[in-house]
């Protein structure tokens, strides 16, 4: 896509690069620095695949003090930093740019330490996001935020972009998760924010930090909230005639009192393609779907199906069915988790991440099909319904250069919209490059300013991350 | 505005009242006093006010005729309020359709000498107050979704919004949590908020040491049974409990509460007691008797009605009990914990800093923050009431309030001497 303007290179960054490269591998151990253009390839983009570049250099340091030494040199050098978790960023957050240093901190991936009374995990965040569960599950905890990319993505992405998940209904976010943060500053310094106790002194600097998109410096190390798994969970499908049918159901099972650990909602266009990845058992007949979870003792669950059942029978679903094993459960969640697969199996697609309050939901999805139509592009909608969180999937050919400025002209009308009905640009994804250039849509110049600001607290001269989150203009420091 | 604000009526009152009743009349205030510097006290109703180092403002700002409940979506859990609604108007709300804040902020005002219930909604956030129920929901800051406010130099701002996902933009709004009207003074808060559990339970031990009670509340709350409170009183504090069933009994209690759908309550109960066997009898209490002990602990009542120095100490929950047993080394002192040992507030008894050296220190080999409730105002006007945090973070502390306040008008020396 070409829409989104990149700053121009810094020449004089570019003409030292062989003196660059080669102090910075003097800084770090052996086999952390990538400077070979087939090394350099494999870091050109993230999960936001439209937008490409080559870095300067790519350095993959393994402790806290190889960060340190490296931030500091690109500070006192005036070299460009991009932070980078595992690349799977939707917005572009880890996009690099020709004048910089990719800093990535997936060889910093252990557990350090696991504190089940204190009910708390200490690692390095490089770890994926499943990584964390799976190294408490024996001691039977888990990490709560849970993203549709756990398998692959870090916890230093999450904590950039402050990530959610299908069960922060109950849960939370990222920012809700997380006690304690070891950063590196731009300059070198290393901070320490919280802690492993629950709250912290002063200024709620930990939750400025959780979504900063990798603007304010390089975390290294977390200590995490672990929670005590709960005896079972059961997901529920329920088929609706209408997406209307379908959110007065979710708002009515929430006003009775009852928070599902999930609630999920696809659309038709969705349902079908990944019923076809997953065969997971959802109906193709009907025009919305939930995925509804519960979690608890058996009898517990059984009784909180069944009041559901009870509180969305206004609403006549065409379809109610429970999962009766755990491979059933597996294959319902499959389905769901891996809808943007599934959808990338048959078409390239733009995925949308706006929020909107849940009244809204089916005025909003009749205003997204237009938008779509009126675009000549097709649309698959998958929403996290309990907190309003919606992922219409604009489909297109990326190899048409016309179908692609499309997309991305519907996708911003769509932003727009979530703004417009009380909603926000972006809900778990982050802002990055991609929606960088919508920031005024949510935000006046003064709220704008006030954030660059703090920007500016952290990282004056704006090296780390810079072309990200704020439009290229206005800004303190020239981009 | 109820109370004039021009500068010449402030001349002639040493201390003046500011009202501002919109968000125009707030952002004018502001800029006005930013622009003569003169330094305001920011308060809500004023329960808190003598919480923090002594205010160096003669002219007060308060958020009080900013009241008012702007939207309620029950079927969203959202609320949208006026800072300055009291925070009983918004629980009133909420109570009446079955709702509540999952957060349970503690009343800390008749703690501090000022009347009980009379706290406002902004405060609830800006001082991140919470109660029992954070180990299992979430603290004040985590209900957060959004405010609007006015920063110290006049320039109205909102964060966040209704929604319950939203990663526009850094996260201003739950920055300001902690803050104590350094920063900004809020306009709107957008919060989070969550079904009444239909039953509560209480187990309840008499008589454990900290040590082995903290086990036991750990044990507790590390099951995966959902339990949503967990504390534990010291014989010195328990005695002050006016519980009928707790008056006048003298020994430590320690309470794990479990609250859901009616059906759960006693499969949990049971599930909690088999575990938790090895601390010896435990006793149960129903719904009625257990709401009126978790509200007892929500009014803070066995800290009230005493001058005697009072610190809130923040620390990992194993650590509470050793921090404590440090402290008696070094003075008297009488404790609740709460969030399983994790948060401590300790009584000790009169010393010319409060405790504050010893206490730091103690806190120092342990980790985790104290900070100064209650004390004399001659004491908070000689010791860091605040914990003193490390010279890195206090830079970006300085460097962020000279963003939201260049000229340094809002609650000076409030939370430090250069804040």
């Amino acid at each position: 896509m070409s829409m989104i303007a990149m700053p121009v290179p810094d020449r004089g960054v570019l003409a030292r690069r062989d003196t660059i490269v080669a102090d910075l591998a003097r800084l770090v151990g052996p086999g952390s620095m990538i400077s070979d253009t087939d090394g350099r390839r494999a870091f050109e983009t993230d999960g936001l695949t439209a937008y490409r570049c080559m870095p300067l250099a790519v350095v993959l340091p393994r402790t806290t003090e190889e960060v340190s030494r490296v931030l500091a040199y690109c500070h006192a050098n005036k070299i460009k930093v991009i932070p980078r978790g595992a690349g799977t960023s939707l917005c572009g957050g880890a996009l690099p740019a020709e004048d910089a240093v990719v800093v990535g901190v997936s060889k910093m991936n252990k557990v350090l330490a696991v504190d089940t009374l204190n009910r708390s995990a200490r690692v390095e965040v490089g770890i994926t996001n499943i990584g964390i569960s799976n190294a408490v599950a024996p001691k039977g905890f888990f990490y709560a935020p849970d993203p549709s990319s756990q398998l692959a993505c870090t916890l230093a992405g999450n904590i950039a972009m402050n990530s959610g998940g299908a069960h922060c209904l109950k849960y939370g976010v990222t920012t809700n998760n997380v006690l304690g943060l070891k950063m590196v500053m731009i300059d070198g310094s290393v901070i320490e924010l919280g802690g492993d106790h629950l709250d912290q002194p002063g200024y709620d600097l930990l939750g400025l930090v959780i979504g900063s998109e990798g603007q304010f410096g390089i975390v290294t190390e977390a200590t995490v909230r672990i929670l005590r798994a709960a005896e079972g969970a059961r997901p529920m499908l329920l088929g609706f005639g209408s997406s209307q049918a379908a959110g007065q159901a979710v708002s009515a099972i929430i006003a009775s009192g009852i928070i599902p650990v999930a609630i999920e909602f696809m659309d038709k266009p969705a349902i079908h393609v990944c019923e076809a990845f997953a065969k997971a058992g959802y109906p193709l007949d009907v025009e919305a779907l939930l995925i509804i979870e519960v979690e608890g003792a058996e009898d517990e669950i059984a009784g909180l199906l069944a009041r559901i059942v009870d509180i969305v029978h206004p609403f006549a679903p065409s379809m109610v069915r429970v999962s009766k094993s755990e491979d059933e459960s597996a294959a319902i969640w499959k389905g769901r988790k891996s809808a943007f697969g599934a959808i990338g199996r048959i078409s390239d697609y733009y995925c949308m991440d706006g929020t909107i309050p849940l009244g809204r939901l089916s005025e909003v999805l009749t205003k997204i099909s237009e938008i779509c139509t009126r675009h000549g592009l097709r649309v698959a909608n998958i929403f996290h319904a309990g907190d309003g969180n919606l992922h219409p999937l604009i489909l297109y050919d990326a190899n048409d250069a016309d179908q692609m400025e499309r997309a991305e002209r519907c996708g911003a009308e769509i932003l727009t919209l979530c703004v417009e009905v009380g909603g926000c640009l972006t809900g778990e994804h982050g802002v990055g490059v991609e929606k960088r250039d919508l920031m005024r849509v949510q935000f006046n110049e003064h709220e704008l300013r006030l954030q660059m600001n703090l920007k500016s607290v952290f990282d004056p001269d704006w090296l780390l991350n810079p072309a990200k989150v704020f439009p290229l203009d206005g800004r303190p420091v020239a981009a | 505005m109820a109370v004039q604000s021009r500068r010449e009526d402030r001349e002639r009152t040493v201390q003046s009242l500011l009202k501002p009743a919109t968000e125009g009349e707030l952002q004018r205030t502001l800029a006005d006093a930013s622009a003569s510097r003169q330094p305001l006290e920011i308060m809500g109703a004023g329960t808190k006010r003598s919480v923090g180092r002594v205010s160096q403002a003669a002219v007060t700002l308060t958020t009080a005729s900013l009241s008012g409940i702007k939207l309620y979506e029950p079927t969203e859990l959202v609320m949208s309020a006026r800072a300055g609604t009291p925070l009983a108007r918004v629980e009133a709300e909420l109570a009446a359709q079955g709702q509540m804040l999952a957060f349970e902020p503690v009343d800390l005002g008749p703690v501090v000498g000022a009347a009980p219930g009379a706290g406002t909604i902004g405060a609830v956030f800006i001082t991140n107050l919470s109660g029992a129920r954070r180990v299992a929901g979430g603290s004040a800051r985590d209900h957060l979704l959004g405010v609007a406010g006015v920063t110290g130099n006049g320039i109205p701002f909102r964060s966040g919004g209704r929604v319950m996902k939203n990663v526009t933009g850094y996260d201003v709004a739950r920055l300001l949590t902690g803050s104590w009207g350094t920063l900004a003074v809020l306009s709107d808060v957008t919060f989070k908020v969550l079904p009444v559990p239909e039953q509560v339970a209480t187990i309840l031990f008499f008589g454990l040491n900290d040590a082995i009670a903290i086990e036991a509340l750990s044990m507790a709350i590390a099951t995966p049974w959902e339990v949503t409170g967990a504390v534990h009183l010291q014989s010195a504090m328990a005695r002050r409990l006016s519980h009928p069933d707790l008056r006048g009994d003298r020994q430590a209690v320690t309470a794990i509460r479990i609250e859901n759908f009616s059906k759960s309550i006693a499969y949990r109960t049971g599930r909690l007691l088999e575990e938790l066997k090895v601390f010896g009898k435990a006793h149960i209490f129903d719904h009625p008797r257990s709401i009126a002990f978790w509200d007892e602990l929500r009014q803070l009542s066995v800290l009230q009605g005493s001058t005697a120095p009072l610190w809130r100490i923040s620390t990992a929950p194993q650590a509470g009990p050793k921090v404590v047993a440090d402290m008696a080394r070094f003075m008297d002192c009488a404790v609740v914990y709460d969030w399983s040992g994790g948060l401590i507030w300790a009584e000790v008894q009169q010393a010319a800093d409060g405790g504050a050296t010893d206490i730091r220190r103690v806190i120092s080999a342990h980790g985790g923050h104290a900070t100064l409730i209650r004390a004399e105002p001659a004491v908070r006007s000689a010791v860091e009431v605040f914990q003193p945090l490390e010279q890195g973070l206090r830079d970006i502390t300085a460097k962020i309030k000279a963003v939201f306040d260049p000229a340094g008008i809002l609650n000076p020396g409030r939370m430090t001497t250069t804040l």
